[in-house]
């Protein structure tokens, strides 16, 4: 029953660590057993992204070379219930783990956990192989740049390939306020030329950077319009219809007003 | 002015540039075959339509791209081929 799903999306800083750490912490709130895997190895950040850079001893590279066992490998998340992290290696590089290694490990952990999450490295080379090596479902992270709508769409070819059919698309970062002026593509345009199914909509928002600086997924910022975004989307996957975020809600005017009200 | 400007500018502002020049790269990308390879296909569907309508072969478009699969929807790669017709061939009608 439980699901091995893999976070990649080609091009490098469009927000795969984050939403790795968001869907991780918002399946585990919905009360189900979840491990998020740091895929990138050599440079690990999901665990600064989570919080829990000062609770490593073991690492990825560790288990699968059985210096640790799993359990020992594994980062209990104390703000979230059921939440766990299995850290990259940070001094060795991608070739310390196989694909086939990558496997067993995610069939082992199959057997603890609801969903194993992995964070795929940017890239298409072995980082990403093993990645992908052990997931049985997809999800693609672009933004709305033509670079990486371009590397997106490498990547569903890669994935189809190897066998992970119908990936799932998130869009991060979008700017309502361009979309409107005609300066950046919107949701549609991005569906029509990767065709692929929308898991969900993240618009860019100060708060993702401060709930990263801070360490603390923003889908626990009840305040944060992309912490909404995630959490619908964590619902998503879950099964449950939510229907998209109402991006012309202006988030600027919102917190404009809370400000105004509350004077926070 | 302003307006006038906005009204005016609908197909060059610079969403619609990036989404033109993005479908070109992809066309590309996603054949990951050479444009001879192109070359070859279209040669051959020239040489076999030929022989029932008359077509224009500098308006003929060859092209890689993705599509959806009717019966359940799934992505799949397709070969799409624009052929303008001149006429039909009188052949056809005997």
């Amino acid at each position: 029953m439980s699901e091995v799903i893999v976070i990649t999306s080609g091009k490098g800083g469009v927000g795969k660590t984050t939403t790795t750490a968001n869907i991780g912490a918002g399946l585990a709130q919905a009360g189900n057993k979840v491990v998020v895997i740091d895929a990138d190895i050599g440079l690990r950040n999901l665990d600064v992204v989570l919080g829990l850079e000062n609770r490593i001893v073991y690492d990825i590279v560790d288990v699968v070379n059985k210096v640790c066992r799993l359990k020992q490998g594994l980062i209990r998340d104390k703000r979230y219930e059921g939440l766990y992290l299995l850290p990259a290696a940070q001094t060795k590089d991608k070739t310390a783990v196989t694909p086939g290694e990558m496997f067993e490990l995610c069939n082992d952990l199959k057997e603890h956990f609801d969903y194993v999450i992995i964070d795929c490295p940017a890239g298409i080379e072995q980082g990403f192989q093993n990645a992908i090596a052990g997931a049985q479902k997809a999800i693609v992270v672009t933004t709305p740049e033509i670079s990486a709508v371009r590397d997106a769409d490498r990547i569903i070819g890669l994935l189809e390939a190897k066998g992970l059919h119908n990936p799932m698309l998130i869009i991060n970062r979008i700017r309502q306020d361009m979309v409107k002026r005609g300066d950046m593509m919107n949701i549609d345009d991005m569906i029509d030329i990767l065709a692929i199914d929308l898991l969900g909509v993240v618009p860019d928002d100060e708060s993702i950077v401060i709930s990263t600086n801070k360490g603390e997924p923003v889908i626990s910022d009840d305040n944060s319009f992309a912490g909404k975004a995630f959490s619908n989307i964590s619902k998503r996957i879950l099964g449950e219809e939510v229907p998209l975020l109402d991006l012309d809600v202006d988030e600027s005017m919102l917190s404009k007003l809370r400000k105004l009200i509350f004077g926070k | 002015m302003t307006f006038l400007k906005k009204v005016g500018k609908n197909e060059d502002n610079s969403k619609n540039v990036a989404k033109e020049r993005l479908k070109l790269v992809l066309i590309h990308d996603r054949a990951n075959i050479s444009p001879r390879f192109l070359e070859m296909i279209k040669g051959d569907i020239i040489r076999v339509i030929s022989d029932y309508v008359e077509i224009d072969e500098e308006g003929i478009d060859v092209k890689f791209t993705r599509t959806r699969r009717e019966s359940d929807n799934t992505p799949i790669p397709a070969l799409i081929a624009n052929i303008p017709i001149i006429k039909m061939k009188d052949r056809l009608m005997d």
